[in-house]
C-alpha cells in the first residue's frame, strides 16, 4: 500500500527515509480475539443447573437432618430457677441476691437423659444477651501482655488497666468478666462424674495466644467482696495463662450475643433415664441485662451440635430447583423460542408490525 | 480614500499635531534606508504611531507627560541616527514602556546580556519534568490530593485516628490511601522520570551560537534569548528564533515541523531580505527584535524587527520554532526570540482537555444515593446505639461486657456514645461510596483505549497513521451516539484535490482528458521542455500529473494578441502566484519510484516539488505548471515563474493572506513589465461581489457610454460573468469546489495608497490581521473577472457504505461544511445521506423575517407529520389517512446566512424541531463557529450524545463542543487532530470505533460500574445486619485486613479484567447488524432501573450471605473471628461467581482473574491468620484452618451462594428466553451459528442471518 500511494502522488523526499510503520502488530490478544468459551444459557443448560443443583441438594439436606437428629442435648436454663423464690420477683431483688456474697448461691439440679448420649457429652454453659461482641469488650484487651507480657501500653484495656497504679495482668475487660459459675457433677448414687476440664480451649490459642510464663498480677479477685459485686472469676496467680483453659475459652470472644462456651467434656455414655445431679454455683450476675443462662450437655455430629437450619435449608433449595426446573421445562415447551432467530430482533418485529399495519 | 478603515483615522490625524515629533517632516510616501524586499517605505509617522507605540502617541502624551518624554528619547534617536548602536538608544524607554506596554517584549539581537536583565525571560534549559527529587513527596501528594476519592479517603483516616472512634488499628485504616497514593505516586513518578532523561537529552543537545564573534557550540540549556543561533542542515531547531539568514541568497530555510504539529511536508520559512544580506552568518548583527510575549499559537507571531532605525515587519513566516528540523538548506542563522518553557512548542505540550461521559454523570447521581445509604445505616447505628445505652443507662456499671467506671473518659453520654457511634459507622460502612471504582474506570479506560489504539481495523495504511486515543475519560460516550455532525472536505472526501475544469473568459474548458505523458507524446514532449527550468547548471521540471483540455493548451500557446490569450494568461498567472506554495527541489534519489521518471526524463533534470497547507492550492499551482505556469521559486519579496518557457521575476509587495471572514486572498505583485497587479482568488460570493460589473456601475458606463471600445469590453465583461456564473453552478452541482479568479491593475495612486497602509497593518503587534483585512479592502474592488476553477475532491473509500450503516444504527447524520449549496446536495447524493424520494425543504434566506418564514412554513409541514407521529402512536395499529403526504422523508438544507438568524434565541426552538424532524440536515456555507453553534442548539435541547467529526482548522470549534470530538488526522494540518478526543485516518473507521468499540466500552463500563455499586454495597450491607447483634455498636467480625483488602485485593482484579476484555458480541456481528448500536443510545447498559434492581437484589444477596451463616451458627461456640472469616470468603465468592455468571466471554485471563481472586482470598487468610507477630494478627491467629476444618462451614457457603444468586439467575434467564434483547438473540445467533460449522467462515452465516 506504501509503494503504491507513494507512485500515486510522486512524493518522494530526496533522501531515503526509513520510516518505521505506526501500523499495530497483530496479535490475537490486540486485536481482542483470544479464543475464549462464550457460556449461552440455553433452557437445556438452565433446567440441567436446576435439576443437577436438586439432586445434590436434597441428598445433602437429608444427610444433615439425620445428623441433627441423632444429636442430643439436654439443655437447663438456671438463671431462675437457681434463685430463691424471694429474689425471683424483680430486678432490684435479683441484683440485691446476686451481688450479696453472703447469700447462698448453690444450686441443685436434676438433669434427666432422654436418649442415649454417647461419649464424649460436652459440657457447655450458654449465655443470652452477653454482647461478647460489644466493641468496647472486644477491643479491651491486650494480646501482647497475653503472650509474654511485654505490652508498653494498656491503654486498649481500659477501664480494667491498672489497680493503684499497677499493671492488671491479664488486662481488659474480657479477662475481668471471666464467667464464674461452677458446675458439679455426679450421679444419682453420687458418684461423682468425671468433666475432663482440659483441651477445651484451640490448641493454637493454648500455644501462641497465652504466654506459659505471664501469671496473673494485681488480678482484681475481689468480685465476691467487691460492694458492686458483679460476676468475675478469680485467677489463680500461680498458674500460668496458657494452663488457664476456661480463661482462653473466654476470652475468644463469641460472634453473637446468644453463645455457648465449653466447659468440659464427660467422657462416658448415659443411658436413656439416667440422672445427672449438677451442683451449680450461680454467682454470675446476668440479671442485669436480664441475660439467661444455661446448662447444656450435648453430644456432636460431624455436623457439631443439634441444627436442623441446614438441613432445611438444603432440602427446600434443592425441592425448590427441582420445581423451578420443571417450570423452565413447562415455560420452554409452551412458548418455545428458536435461539438466534433473526426474525425475533427488534426491528425485524417492528416491520413486520408495519407491514401487518399496511395490510390492514 | 473613501474605503480606509476607521481604525487607521486617528492614526493619520495624529501625525500632524504631534508637536514634538522631529520627523514630521518626512513625507510618508518616502522611503528610507531601502535595501530591497517589500518594507522599504517606512517612515518616523508610521513608526511614532506605530501600533505597539500607540498608547503613548500624541494624544496621549499630552496627557501623559512623563510618559511621553519617554517615547520621546525612544523615538528620536532610532529615527535620526541610523547607527548600528541604536538598540542600545533604546534604554531609556524601556522602563517605562516595560510598564506602559506589557503586551510585548524586547530582544536585542546578539546581546543575550541586554536582553536579559530587563525581563523575567526564561533561559533555555526546558523542565518538562514536575518533579525533583527533594520536592516529589510533597508536590506529588499535594498533587493527589485535588481529588475528591483522596480527600474521601483521608478524611476517614482522620477519623479513625481519634481514639474514641478508631474502628480499625490505626495502621490497616492507612492501608487504602496508602495503597492508592502509592500506586498514584509510583505512576507519577516513573512518568517523572521519563520526562526527566528526556529533558536531560535535550538540554545537553548543543548548537552553534555565535561567541565573541565566532558560531562555536553551547549546550541547549546555555543558550539564551537575544543570541544568534546557526543551524546546520537536518539538526533540530533548539528554541524558537527569527530567521536572519540562510545559506539560500534570498533567505528561505525549509523546516520539517512533525514534531510540532505532526505535518511531514516541508514549510518554508523566510529571512526578512534586509536581515540576509548583512551577512549574519560571519558576523554579528546589531538590533532589537520586538515581539509579543510568549504564547501557544505555534501559527501566529507578531513582531517586528529594528535594524539601525528600520522597522521591519517579521510575522510567523519569520520564525523557525523549537522541535522543527531544518532541511534541505545547508544552514540557517537566527535570533533566539523565545527560549525554553516560553517556546512555541513547550506552551502546547500540555495534556488533552478533560470532558466528563454521560455514564459518569449518571453514576454520580447514583453515587449520590449510595451516600443517602450510607448515612442512613449510620444513623441507624447512631440511634440504635442511643437507644440500647438509654435503655441499659442505670446498669452499665454493672454490666461485665460495659463496665462503666466513675471516670471513664471513653464514655461521653447518650448523645455522645450516638454520635460516636454514627462517626465509626462511617469509618466502618466507609466502601459504601464506591471510590476505587473511580480509580478501576481509570484502569480499565486505559486497558480499553489501549485495545483502540491497537485495533487494526482503525490504522490507515495509506497514510500510516494509527488510531489515536486523546482522551481518557469518555471511551463509554462512544457507545451512546445519537447525532453525528460531519464536516465534508476532508472527512467524507478524500481532500486530494485534482484540478477538473477552468472556465476561462466565460469559456468552459472541461474537457481535461489529455494526460500530458500517456497522450500525446509530442505535445507533452514539448510541455516538458517548456517547463524545464534553468537555474545554475542544473535543470528542474515540475514534478506534475494533471489532465489538461487540449483547447487551452492551444489557446495559451497562441500569439499574445490572440482573443481571450491575454485573460488565459492572467488566469494561469493568478494561479501560478497567488498562493503560499514553496517549490521545492528534489534531488532524484537513487532509489525507488522516482528512479523510473528519472529514466523516462532527460538525467540532468531534477524535480520541483509543491509543498503547502491547502490541498487546493496545490492542484491550482500543479494546473498551472501543466499548463506551462510554473512556480519555480517564492521568497517573500519575489515570486519566480515559468512562463511558457521563459522565467519571469514578480516582485512581491504585499499579500492578503486568506481568511474566513473574506473568504478570498490576494497578491500584490509588480511584473516584469513594471505594472503592478492585484491577483486575487476566492470563494465565489465573496469575489463575485467585487467584481466590477457594469449593472453595479450603471452611473459610470453611461458616463462613458460615449467611449465605443469601454462599452463593448464591459458588456463583453458582464456576459462573461453571467456565463462564469453559469460555469459555477455546474461545477458545484458536479461536485466540485469552486474558486473565482479575477485580477486587476493598480493604479499609482492607489499603490501608494495601499502602501501606506499595508505597512502600517503589516507591522502592527496588536490586530494585525484585522489591519491587513481593512488595507486588503483598499484595492479588493472593481476586479476584473478571469474565470473559475473547478477541483474534485474524491469520495473517501466506504462513505456511502458507512453512512448507511449509522444510519441504520439510529444515528443522524448531519453534514456541516463550508461548500456551497450545490456543492453539498450532489455530496449528500453521493454518499447516499440523500436519496430522491426525499422531499427537501431549503432554506436560504439573508434577513430574519424571511427565515423565519420559512421555518415557520416548514414547521407546518412538519406538523402534519408531528400529529401524524401522535396518531400512529395512540391509534396503535390504525392507519391513517393523513400520513400519506408525509411519507416521504424530510430533508433539510439550510445555508449559512439562514442559520445567522436560525440560531438566534427566538429561532432555534423552531430550528431545532424542524431539524429533529427531518431525517437529513446539510448545512452549507457554515462558518466555523456556526457549526458549534449547531451543535450547541442540538446538544442542549435533545440532551443526546453528539459526535462532531472533522479535520480541519474550522471544525475545531465543532469538534470541542460535541460530547464526542474525533478527527480525521488528514492534510490539512494538526489543529483538528489536538482538539479532538479521538482521531483516525479515515471516515470509514467511525463504524468501527462506535458499532464495535463504542458498543463494547459502554456495555463494558456500565455493567462494571453496576457491579462496583453491588460489590462494595453488598459487602456493607453484610457489616451493616451484624451491628444489630453487638447493641448497634459499630463493630465489625471481619479482620482489619479483610476490611482494607475486600475491595482493594479480593475483588478489583476482576472487575478491571472484565471492564477491559468481556464481549458480549464479535465485532463482525456488531457490524452485521448495526442496529445492535440501539442498545447504547437506549442506555441499555446503566440505567436508574437498572440501578435500583442491582440494588434489591444486593439486599437479598447481603440478607443471605449475613443470616444463612447466623442460622448454622447462632448458640453455638462460633468465635468472632471464625464467623468473620466465613463471611468474608462467602462475599468474595458470592461477588466473585455472580461475576463469573454475568461474563459472557470467557478467555484465559477472565478465568485467571476470577478464580485467582478467590484462591487469593483463600490465601490471604491462609497467611494472615498463620502470622503471630503482631497485635491485630493475634487476635484472629489460626481462625481460618478451624473454619476450614469444620464441614458446616464448607456448606454453608454452598448455601449462602446458591440462595443468593437464585433470584438473579432466574430473572436472567426468564428475561433471556422470554424477552430476548437484541444482543442476546445476535449473541445466540453467533454462538450457535459459529457452533454450526467452525471451520467455515463465520461472517458468511451471519450475512445469510441477517438477509431477512
Amino acid at each position: 500500500m506504501n509503494g503504491a500511494s507513494t507512485s500515486e502522488t510522486g512524493v518522494v523526499t530526496g533522501s531515503p527515509v526509513k520510516k518505521e510503520s505506526r501500523r499495530p502488530k497483530y496479535t490475537k490478544f490486540t486485536q481482542q480475539e483470544l479464543p475464549a468459551c462464550k457460556p449461552l444459557l440455553t433452557p437445556g443448560w438452565v433446567i440441567s443447573i436446576f435439576l443437577i443443583v436438586g439432586i445434590i441438594f436434597i441428598p445433602i439436606g437429608v444427610v444433615s437432618l439425620l445428623a441433627s437428629s441423632k444429636v442430643v442435648q439436654i439443655v437447663y436454663r438456671y438463671d431462675q430457677t437457681c434463685l430463691p423464690a424471694t429474689a425471683r420477683t424483680t430486678k432490684d431483688a435479683q441484683l440485691s441476691y446476686i451481688q450479696n456474697p453472703g447469700t447462698d448461691k448453690n444450686c441443685p439440679v436434676t438433669l434427666t437423659v432422654p436418649k442415649q448420649m454417647k461419649s464424649p457429652v460436652y459440657v457447655y454453659y450458654e449465655l443470652d444477651h452477653f454482647y461478647q461482641n460489644h466493641r468496647r469488650y472486644v477491643k479491651s484487651v491486650s494480646s501482647a501482655q497475653l503472650q509474654d507480657n511485654s505490652s508498653s501500653s494498656l491503654s486498649d484495656c481500659k477501664p480494667e488497666d491498672y489497680v493503684n497504679g499497677l499493671p492488671i495482668t491479664p488486662c481488659g475487660l474480657i479477662a475481668w468478666s471471666l464467667f464464674n459459675d461452677t458446675f458439679n457433677f455426679s450421679t444419682v448414687s453420687n458418684a461423682p462424674v468425671h468433666v475432663n476440664r482440659n483441651g477445651i480451649a484451640w490448641k493454637s490459642d493454648v500455644q501462641k495466644k497465652f504466654g506459659s510464663n505471664v501469671f496473673p498480677n494485681n488480678f482484681p479477685n475481689n468480685n465476691l467482696t467487691n460492694p458492686s459485686g458483679i460476676g468475675g472469676a478469680s485467677l489463680n496467680s500461680s498458674l500460668p495463662l496458657d494452663q488457664d483453659e476456661d480463661l482462653i475459652v473466654w476470652m475468644r470472644t463469641a460472634a453473637l450475643p446468644n453463645f455457648r462456651k465449653l466447659w468440659g467434656k464427660i467422657e462416658q455414655d448415659f443411658q436413656p433415664g439416667d440422672t445427672i445431679n449438677v451442683g451449680i454455683v450461680n454467682q454470675y450476675n446476668t440479671y442485669s441485662f436480664e441475660g439467661k443462662k444455661k446448662l447444656v450437655l450435648s453430644t456432636t455430629s460431624w455436623l457439631g451440635g443439634k441444627n436442623i437450619f441446614m438441613g432445611v435449608a438444603y432440602l427446600t433449595i434443592g425441592v425448590l430447583c427441582i420445581v423451578l426446573a420443571l417450570v423452565f421445562l413447562l415455560i420452554h415447551l409452551r412458548h418455545p423460542r428458536p435461539l438466534g432467530d433473526p426474525s425475533y430482533l427488534s426491528w425485524n418485529r417492528k416491520n413486520s408490525h408495519g407491514t401487518d399495519n399496511l395490510r390492514s | 480614500m473613501t474605503n480606509v478603515n476607521p481604525l487607521l483615522i486617528p492614526l493619520q490625524n495624529s501625525i500632524p499635531s504631534s508637536p514634538n515629533s522631529s520627523c514630521t517632516s518626512s513625507p510618508p510616501e518616502s522611503p528610507i534606508s531601502c535595501s530591497g524586499g517589500q518594507s522599504c517605505f517606512y517612515t518616523c509617522e508610521t513608526l511614532a504611531n506605530f501600533s505597539h507605540f500607540s498608547k503613548a502617541d500624541s494624544y496621549q502624551s499630552a496627557h501623559h507627560p512623563a510618559s511621553f518624554r519617554h517615547e520621546h528619547s525612544l523615538l528620536i534617536p532610532s529615527c535620526i541616527e541610523s547607527q548600528p548602536s541604536s538598540a542600545a538608544n533604546l534604554t531609556a524607554g524601556s522602563k517605562s514602556r516595560k510598564k506602559e506596554d506589557p503586551d510585548s517584549r524586547i530582544v536585542y539581537i546578539n546581546n543575550p546580556v541586554r536582553t536579559n536583565e530587563k525581563y523575567e525571560i526564561s533561559g533555555n534549559r526546558v523542565c518538562t519534568s514536575k518533579y525533583t527529587v527533594l520536592s516529589f513527596l510533597p508536590r506529588n501528594l499535594f498533587e493527589q490530593f485535588h481529588r475528591f476519592a483522596y480527600i474521601y479517603f483521608l478524611l476517614i483516616v482522620i477519623l479513625n485516628q481519634v481514639p474514641a472512634l478508631a474502628v480499625f488499628g490505626r495502621t490497616a485504616s492507612l492501608f487504602p490511601l496508602m495503597f492508592v497514593l502509592v500506586l498514584t505516586a509510583i505512576k507519577d513518578g516513573y512518568e517523572d522520570w521519563g520526562r526527566h532523561r528526556s529533558d536531560r537529552e535535550e538540554n545537553m543537545r548543543t548548537s552553534l551560537v555565535l561567541q565573541e564573534g565566532h558560531y562555536k557550540p553551547k549546550k541547549w540549556d546555555q543558550i539564551q534569548v537575544g543570541e544568534m543561533v546557526k543551524l546546520l542542515s537536518n539538526q533540530i531547531v533548539p528554541c524558537d528564533m527569527v530567521l536572519l539568514g540562510s545559506s539560500d541568497p534570498s533567505g528561505v530555510a525549509y523546516v520539517e515541523t512533525l514534531n510540532l504539529d505532526g505535518e511531514s511536508n516541508l514549510k518554508s520559512r523566510y529571512a526578512r531580505q534586509e536581515t540576509a544580506d548583512k551577512h549574519p552568518e560571519s558576523g554579528p548583527i546589531s538590533g532589537a527584535l520586538i515581539c509579543e510575549l510568549p504564547n501557544r499559537n505555534i501559527y501566529e507571531f507578531t513582531a517586528y524587527m529594528d535594524l539601525n532605525g528600520v522597522q521591519l515587519p517579521v510575522g510567523p513566516n519569520n520564525i523557525i520554532l523549537r522541535g522543527c528540523e531544518v532541511k534541505n538548506t545547508a544552514w540557517v542563522v537566527g535570533v533566539v526570540a523565545y527560549a525554553g518553557r516560553e517556546t512555541k512548542a513547550m506552551l502546547n505540550s500540555s495534556g488533552a482537555q478533560s470532558k466528563r461521559s454521560r455514564l459518569e454523570q449518571y453514576m454520580n447521581r447514583e453515587t449520590g444515593w449510595l451516600i443517602v445509604f450510607l448515612i442512613v445505616i449510620c444513623l441507624v447505628g447512631g440511634f440504635g446505639t442511643a437507644l440500647w445505652v438509654q435503655t441499659h443507662l442505670q446498669w452499665l456499671p454493672i454490666i461485665q461486657f460495659y463496665k462503666l467506671t466513675a471516670g471513664d473518659d471513653m464514655f461521653t453520654g447518650v448523645v455522645g456514645e450516638a454520635i460516636t457511634a454514627f462517626l465509626s459507622c462511617i469509618i466502618i460502612f466507609q466502601i459504601m461510596i464506591p471510590i476505587s471504582l473511580y480509580i478501576s474506570m481509570e484502569v480499565v479506560r486505559l486497558g480499553q483505549s489501549y485495545f483502540m489504539i491497537r485495533d487494526m481495523e482503525m490504522y490507515h495504511p495509506a497514510s500510516d497513521t494509527p488510531f489515536q486515543c486523546r482522551a481518557l475519560n469518555i471511551n463509554e460516550d462512544l457507545g451512546q451516539v445519537k447525532y453525528l455532525f460531519s464536516d465534508k472536505t476532508g472527512t467524507l472526501t478524500e481532500n486530494k484535490m485534482e484540478f477538473h475544469t477552468a472556465s476561462v473568459d466565460g469559456i468552459d474548458y472541461c474537457d481535461a482528458s489529455v494526460d500530458p505523458v500517456a497522450g500525446n507524446v509530442e505535445a507533452s514532449n514539448r510541455l516538458a521542455n517548456l517547463h524545464q527550468v534553468e537555474v545554475g547548471t542544473e535543470a528542474w521540471r515540475p514534478n506534475v500529473v494533471a489532465k489538461l483540455d487540449p483547447k487551452l493548451v492551444r489557446l495559451l500557446q497562441s500569439p499574445l494578441h490572440t482573443i481571450g490569450r491575454k485573460v488565459a494568461h492572467e488566469y494561469m498567472l493568478v494561479l501560478a502566484a497567488c498562493n503560499t506554495i514553496v517549490p521545492t527541489r528534489v534531488k532524484v534519489s537513487p532509489t525507488g519510484q522516482l528512479e523510473m521518471q528519472a529514466a523516462n526524463s532527460d538525467e540532468d533534470v531534477g524535480l520541483l516539488e509543491y509543498q503547502g497547507e491547502s490541498p487546493d492550492e496545490q492542484a491550482l499551482v500543479s494546473a498551472a505548471a501543466a499548463y506551462g505556469y510554473s512556480l519555480v521559486e517564492r521568497t517573500s519579496s519575489s515570486i519566480v515563474l515559468n512562463v511558457l518557457g521563459e522565467i519571469q521575476r514578480y516582485q512581491v509587495l504585499g499579500i492578503h493572506e486568506f481568511d474566513s471572514i473574506r473568504k478570498r486572498m490576494s497578491v500584490v505583485v509588480e511584473c516584469p513589465d513594471r505594472t503592478i497587479k492585484l491577483l486575487v482568488k476566492g470563494a465565489d460570493t465573496s469575489v463575485m461581489d467585487i467584481v466590477a460589473t457594469t449593472i453595479a456601475e450603471s452611473p459610470r458606463s453611461l458616463k462613458s457610454a460615449v467611449n465605443c471600445d469601454s462599452l463593448v469590453e464591459d458588456k463583453h465583461h458582464a456576459e462573461v460573468v453571467l456565463r462564469t456564473l453559469g460555469h459555477l453552478d455546474n461545477y458545484a452541482r458536479e461536485g466540485l469546489r469552486t474558486l473565482v479568479v479575477a485580477s486587476k491593475e493598480l493604479t499609482q495612486r492607489e499603490v501608494e495608497e495601499w502602501r501606506f497602509h499595508y505597512a502600517k497593518a503589516s507591522t502592527a503587534l496588536t490586530d494585525r490581521v484585522g489591519m491587513v483585512r481593512n488595507t486588503a479592502t483598499l484595492v479588493e474592488n472593481n476586479l476584473t473577472l478571469l474565470g473559475a476553477t473547478g477541483v474534485e475532491d474524491k469520495l473517501q473509500q466506504g462513505v456511502p457504505e458507512t453512512i448507511a450503516s449509522l444510519r441504520e444504527a439510529g444515528i443522524k447524520v448531519w453534514i456541516l461544511t463550508g461548500d456551497k449549496q450545490e456543492t453539498a446536495i450532489s455530496v449528500g447524493f453521493s454518499c447516499s445521506l440523500l436519496t430522491r424520494d426525499m422531499q427537501q425543504i431549503v432554506i436560504n434566506e439573508n434577513t430574519r423575517a424571511g427565515c423565519q418564514e420559512a421555518i415557520i412554513n416548514a414547521k407546518a409541514m412538519h406538523g402534519i407529520m408531528s400529529t401524524w407521529k401522535e396518531r400512529r402512536f395512540s391509534f396503535g395499529r390504525h392507519n391513517n389517512s393523513l400520513g400519506g403526504c408525509s411519507n416521504h422523508p424530510l430533508a433539510l438544507i439550510i445555508d449559512g446566512n439562514s442559520l445567522v438568524h436560525a440560531l438566534s434565541e427566538e429561532l432555534e426552538q423552531d430550528l431545532y424541531e424542524l431539524a429533529i424532524a427531518c431525517r437529513v440536515v446539510i448545512c452549507c456555507r457554515v462558518a466555523p463557529l456556526q457549526k458549534a453553534g449547531i451543535v450547541s442548539l442540538v446538544k442542549r435541547k435533545s440532551k443526546e450524545m453528539t459526535l462532531a467529526v472533522g479535520d480541519g482548522a474550522n471544525d475545531v470549534s465543532m469538534i470541542q463542543m460535541a460530547d464526542v470530538g474525533v478527527a480525521i488526522s488528514g492534510q490539512e494540518g494538526r489543529q483538528a487532530v489536538m482538539a479532538s478526543d479521538f482521531a483516525f485516518g479515515q471516515f470509514r473507521f467511525l463504524r468501527q470505533l462506535l458499532f464495535v468499540h463504542g458498543h463494547w466500552n459502554y456495555q463494558r463500563l456500565g455493567y462494571m460500574v453496576l457491579y462496583n455499586f453491588y460489590r462494595n454495597a453488598v459487602f456493607v450491607m453484610v457489616l451493616f445486619w451484624f451491628i444489630f447483634y453487638t447493641a448497634f455498636s459499630p463493630q465489625t467480625a471481619l479482620t482489619d485486613c479483610n476490611l482494607v483488602f475486600y475491595s482493594l485485593l479480593y475483588t478489583s482484579i476482576p472487575t478491571i479484567v472484565t471492564g477491559i476484555l468481556d464481549k458480549d458480541l464479535s465485532h463482525r456481528t456488531l457490524l452485521n447488524y448495526p442496529q445492535l448500536y440501539g442498545s447504547g443510545q437506549r442506555e441499555e447498559a446503566y440505567n436508574q432501573t437498572l440501578f435500583w434492581a442491582t440494588m434489591l437484589d444486593m439486599l437479598w444477596q447481603s440478607l443471605v450471605i449475613f443470616y444463612v451463616p447466623f442460622f448454622i451458627y447462632n448458640v453455638s461456640d462460633i468465635d468472632l473471628y471464625s464467623l468473620g472469616c466465613l463471611w468474608v470468603i462467602a462475599v468474595v465468592v458470592l461477588v466473585n461467581v455472580n461475576l463469573a455468571m454475568d461474563i459472557l466471554h470467557w478467555n484465559w485471563v477472565t478465568h485467571v482473574a476470577i478464580w485467582g481472586s478467590v484462591i487469593a482470598t483463600f490465601l490471604g487468610q491462609i497467611i494472615m491468620d498463620s502470622l503471630s507477630f503482631s497485635d491485630d494478627l493475634l487476635s484472629h491467629y489460626w481462625v481460618v484452618y478451624h473454619v476450614a476444618g469444620d464441614a458446616r462451614s464448607w456448606l454453608s457457603l454452598v448455601l449462602t451462594v446458591i440462595i443468593a444468586l437464585a433470584p438473579r439467575f432466574c430473572v436472567k434467564v426468564v428475561v433471556q428466553n422470554i424477552w430476548p434483547s437484541d444482543i442476546q438473540i445476535a449473541r445466540e445467533a453467533e454462538i450457535i451459528g459459529g457452533r454450526h460449522d467452525c471451520r467455515s467462515e463465520p461472517s458468511m452465516e451471519l450475512n445469510e442471518v441477517a438477509l431477512p
